[in-house]
């Protein structure tokens, strides 16, 4: 199996601008490999360093040291970013563009001719069930219709590797349940998917491994059965692996 | 090429969409007709008093409009976050300024458009007269001189933390030059040293926006063409300048965290 995503002993430190602060680690040579085809589930605490990680691949964040790759490619280099789709956390998109000029204007990025465009946006358009609201504009979608235009536009490049930072956070049942369906279907179509949850239902549901990281440091990565195996549940794993100890009461 | 005009795009849609443009051009509009319905003291060269202060309200909207629709670009993209897919994409930071650098200024182009269209059919309705090269030299260095604002407003959207600090400096700044420019080196002959150096040196660094700002004269009194030579030359200094700000936009843009 081919490896997509590669970080080797990747350290990130932002030095701060403030005298006597301290220079804050947020990654701690960490060491990742995301296979072709896998749903992967990166998981962490707030402030863990999951973020910091996705922004080094999309290279908004240079490392202080160690590299990460896509495709091979090193990530500072803008070409490693041609077959990737990325959605960030909590988006708000141009209100003022409807759904299809949105998608449009990302693909005139990607260079994709006119019919290719057009033949992507409707099966994007389909994949997303926004084909009823492709033409209103953006500032009149509710969250979760949001959130599957963001996903529209991260697949507008037909990428190979997605990168999903916390896809369903802020979204109801129902809306959850869409992008999860989305991101199987992605799966099904043998899309690499890269993701950061905090909902470690989903996680355990759709994610082939999982790697969970605290304090910029690397805890545990597996298949999910094999870190569930001596837990009932993901989360009492996950628990246990970022050493959390629940406070007695006195 | 392609990764700025698809940018810029959506700089021009985003001016259309927005109600900044409109509200300006039927206020010039209102104010200009009421100003054109009446003839204080009758007098016969009226129609000179009622272009300049149409060719005022021209060159207010224009900077505001110009000001505005720039300071808010960048810092609007952060604040809502649109900035990270699309620098996921294959776009560098180089081409994003340049993007949206070209989408205000032809921005700024097609608003001129229907602001001239609008003065040249108010003083026809008057002259009956169409002095179209003298309004397209105008229009054109008018044009020019606002790539340098908005390439101002662009690098000053980088450098300052909110738009409205950026646009009221911007405005300070334009206003300044537009108004006192041209009389800093009378000023600094008037200094002893060492204030004499720094004005002199001032009024050097500074965009001269004078020449463009006083072509009004050139139609509100029917004056000849200026010399196509002295007018290319005049481009290329204010292009020069608008180039300079946006080669220091891009590299404090380059040295900028993204979120």
């Amino acid at each position: 199996m081919s490896v997509i995503l590669k970080t080797e002993k990747l350290r990130v430190e932002f030095s701060s601008r403030e005298l006597r602060q301290a220079t804050k680690v947020a990654l701690t040579g960490l060491d990742l490999a995301v296979n072709a085809g896998e749903v992967f589930g990166f998981l962490g605490p707030n402030g863990a360093g999951k973020t910091t990680t996705m922004n080094v691949l999309l290279g908004f964040v240079p490392p202080t040291s160690g590299a990460a790759y896509l495709f091979g490619i090193d990530v500072r280099q803008p070409i490693a970013r041609q077959r990737i789709g990325y959605l960030p956390e909590m988006i708000y998109y141009y209100k003022f563009l409807t759904a299809e000029e949105l998608l449009r204007f990302y693909a005139k990025i990607f260079g994709l001719p006119r019919s290719e465009t057009d033949r992507r946006i409707d099966q994007l358009l389909k994949l997303v069930e926004l084909e009823h609201a492709r033409k209103r504009p953006i500032k009149s979608y509710s969250k979760g219709m949001q959130q599957r235009v963001g996903l529209a536009q991260a697949l507008i490049n037909n990428p190979d590797l997605l990168i999903l930072d916390e896809p369903t956070s802020g979204l109801d049942p129902l809306g959850r349940m869409k992008v999860r369906e989305i991101i199987q279907r992605l799966k099904n179509e043998g899309k690499t998917v890269f993701f950061s949850s905090h909902e470690l239902g989903e996680v355990e549901t759709i994610c082939d491994r999982v790697a969970i990281i605290h304090q910029g440091e690397l805890k545990t990565v597996g298949s999910v059965n094999a870190i569930m195996e001596s837990y009932p549940t993901l989360e009492k794993a996950f628990l246990n692996i970022i050493g959390y100890q629940p406070q007695t009461a006195p | 090429m392609r990764n700025i005009f698809a940018v810029a795009g959506v700089v021009i849609k985003e001016l259309y969409r927005r109600k900044d443009f409109y509200v300006l051009f039927i206020l010039t509009v209102l104010i200009c007709l009421v100003m054109a319905s009446v003839n204080i003291f009758n007098d016969k060269q009226i129609v000179r008093y009622l272009k300049e202060l149409c060719l005022l309200l021209i060159w207010i909207s224009s900077l505001v409009i110009a000001i505005t629709t720039t300071a808010r670009q960048i810092p609007a993209e952060r604040e809502q976050r649109t900035l990270l897919p699309l620098l996921a994409k294959p776009l560098t930071r180089t081409q994003l300024i340049f993007g949206k650098f070209l989408g205000c200024w032809l921005a700024c182009g097609l608003v001129l458009i229907c602001f001239y269209i609008f003065f040249g059919a108010l003083a026809a309705s008057r002259e009956h007269a169409w002095p179209l090269l003298n309004y397209f030299q105008a229009a054109f260095l008018h044009w020019i001189a606002l790539g340098v604002v908005v390439a101002l407003a662009l690098f000053g959207s980088l450098v300052f933390a909110a738009p409205s600090s950026n646009s009221t400096i911007c405005f300070v700044i334009v206003t300044t030059i537009l108004t006192v420019g041209r009389y800093l080196d009378a000023v600094a002959l008037a200094q002893a040293e060492p204030f004499r150096s720094v004005i002199y040196t001032v009024y050097f660094a500074i965009p001269h926006l004078e020449i463009p700002f006083e072509m009004r004269n050139l139609i509100v009194h029917d004056w000849p063409l200026i010399g196509w030579g002295f007018y290319g030359l005049d481009i290329l200094y204010l292009l020069a300048y608008a180039a300079a700000f946006l080669v220091a936009a891009c590299l404090v843009f380059r040295r900028k965290p993204v979120n």
